[in-house]
């Protein structure tokens, strides 16, 4: 293993540290907690977003907290959920009396872990509420399965959602707009390598030279398919009809946001690359692109080479909250 | 021995284990899951025996609730809030009884098995750990109403504990990261299982079992 880090131990602390200095008067992490607040937190009367998960998936979350998107997040381990006395913490220092709401990515432990916090917060006479998002369609969605993972589509929970609390929507109304969102996102990823994770020091996976997964989850779950590695076309084609083809009807009139997120390891470049390939697809397809697509590293598996699409379909609404301004460090290039 | 004294040096015994095991755990959990349970399990033992020193409890239902709270506190992923709810039930039953009989501490592991039952959602047969503590806390009943000691009564809950998380080899899960597998997680034991197995008979040990 050959990484930039001091001790395998205090990865998280230490991001954390560094994220806090290098964005003074944004960000503050609250103490012994890894739990980044927005600087001005709390907000009066602003219902406070508060998302969080296991790290190695830099810019998620921390690199969303700012005006405009979430007010706090939570940083567990790499790849492990926080803990509920991190969300309470968090819970504690971003209510504004309207109440907090916990956008959750659907694995098992995240879920659990946001659900004792709710009932600590509620305990503290803050008022919660959340969504699980599960975006993911590589996942069949049974009741044998804990179902659907949640990946890059959260990111326009956040984005959404976060506007909407700026523009003084009630927790109730947040709710209704996060599961709105959550209905119509869809995402589907790939991968061509494992990565490291820093205490562990291993691959958490392996993959031969010229194999690729499709379907891979963003902590290395499986996918729906493993096998030798073909043309970005092929492969966008690929993920895209598993997309199109699950329940989210894209190709009717309205517009569609589009997001190509690579998984760390994946130069942009390539992601550009990608990107055409969607564009071609969809416009074949009859799928309207609204605007600008979001080509970059919005949640990534720490250096793991691979990529995801996500589509959501928008109305009037989300439109309106996607392009509202924010101010977070994830989209601060200058 | 005073029962605090035992469970201070059952709950080392435990974090000994979690420490000897962490490699073997997370390693089964990189099989079918993230990777990541042997060190989940390691740092929340670590952090209770802080919190054991920190706090000092002075009944043998504080230390258990203490070692809820840490593991609750500290770990994170799906272990964390599933053990430390098994550990509060446990801490729950065991309220007032400072010298808990062999019938006690079989209801003990039952309180933690529905705890954990009730937290995740899971039912025996979906490879989790439940598939240990199950039979885990049917062999403490039997063992109790058969005359054994309390160290008896978790020799044999670790011995049951052992044969479920072995039979979670050939099942496919049903819940927790290992359920997106479907077939590949076939032929794998599963790491929390296996870790419930490895308290258990940590507890047995630290009593002379
Ligand atoms: N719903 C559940 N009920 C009972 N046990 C569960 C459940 N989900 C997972 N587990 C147990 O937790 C173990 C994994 O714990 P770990 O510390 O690795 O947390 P994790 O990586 O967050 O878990 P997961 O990925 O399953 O959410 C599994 O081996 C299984 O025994
Ligand atoms: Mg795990």
């Amino acid at each position: 293993m050959k990484k930039v880090i001091n001790a395998p131990g205090r990865v998280v602390e230490e991001m954390l540290r560094g994220m806090e200095l290098a964005h003074p008067g944004l960000l503050r992490l609250i103490p012994e907690q890894n739990v980044i607040v927005r600087a001005d937190a709390p907000i009066r009367n602003k219902v406070a977003l508060i998302s969080g998960g296991g790290s190695g998936h830099e810019p998620t979350h921390g690199g969303y907290v700012g005006p405009g998107m979430l007010d706090a997040a939570c940083a567990g381990a790499v790849f492990t959920s926080p803990t509920p006395e991190q969300m309470l913490e968090a819970s504690k220092a971003v209510d504004g009396g309207a109440g907090v709401f916990y956008v959750i990515k659907n694995y098992t432990g995240d879920v659990l872990n946001f659900e004792m916090a709710g009932e600590l917060a509620e305990a503290e006479e803050i008022q919660t509420d959340y969504v699980v998002v599960n975006d993911d369609v590589a996942v069949e969605d049974s009741t044998f399965t804990s179902g659907r993972r949640g990946i890059a589509g959260t990111v326009f929970v956040h984005k959404i959602c976060g506007a909407a609390a700026d523009d003084g929507k009630d927790l109730a109304g947040i709710k209704e707009l996060a599961e709105r969102v959550n209905a119509n996102v869809r995402s589907m990823g790939m991968s061509l390598t494992s990565c490291v994770p820093p205490e562990s020091g291993e691959p958490i996976f392996e993959i031969g030279d010229d194999e690729m997964e499709i379907g891979m989850g963003i902590h290395g779950e499986p996918g729906i398919e493993r096998k030798n590695i073909e043309p970005a076309d092929q492969i966008v084609d690929d993920l895209l009809q598993k997309i199109l083809g699950d329940n989210v009807d894209f190709t009717s009139s309205g517009d569609v946001a589009v997001m190509v997120n690579g998984l760390g390891g994946t130069p942009l470049m390539e992601l550009y690359i990608a990107y055409a390939c969607v564009a071609d697809i969809l416009k074949r397809e009859g799928v309207n692109i609204y605007k600008m697509p979001y080509v970059g590293e919005y949640m990534t598996s720490l250096e793991m080479a691979g990529f995801s699409i996500t589509l959501l379909k928008l109305d009037e609404e989300m439109k309106g909250y996607l392009e509202a301004p924010c101010d977070v460090a994830a989209g601060r290039p200058f | 021995m005073g029962a605090v004294q035992a469970t201070l040096s059952m709950i080392r015994e435990m974090a000994a284990a979690m420490e000897e095991h962490r490699k073997h755990l997370t390693k089964l959990d990189s099989e079918i899951g993230d990777g990541d349970h042997g060190n989940n399990m390691h740092r929340g033992f670590q952090a209770a025996l802080e919190r054991l020193e920190n706090t000092n409890p002075q009944t043998l239902s504080d230390a258990l609730k203490a070692v809820a709270m840490a593991l609750i506190g500290k770990v994170g992923g799906s272990a964390g809030p599933l053990y430390g709810t098994a550990f509060l039930k446990a801490s729950t039953t065991l309220s007032g009884k400072e010298d808990p009989a062999p019938e006690d501490v079989a209801e003990a592991i039952e309180a933690a098995l529905s705890g954990v039952k009730q937290r995740g959602k899971a039912e025996e047969g979906d490879k989790t750990m439940v598939d240990a503590l199950t039979p885990a806390a049917k062999a403490a009943k039997e063992a109790a109403s058969s005359g054994k000691s309390a160290a008896g009564v978790l020799r044999a809950a670790a011995e049951a504990a052992n044969e479920g998380a072995e039979a979670t080899v050939p099942l496919t899960a049903r819940r927790g990261r290992a359920s997106y597998l479907g077939a590949r997680a076939e032929g794998h034991m599963d790491p929390g299982a296996h870790s419930a197995y490895l308290l258990l008979d940590a507890a047995a040990r630290s009593l002379g079992a």
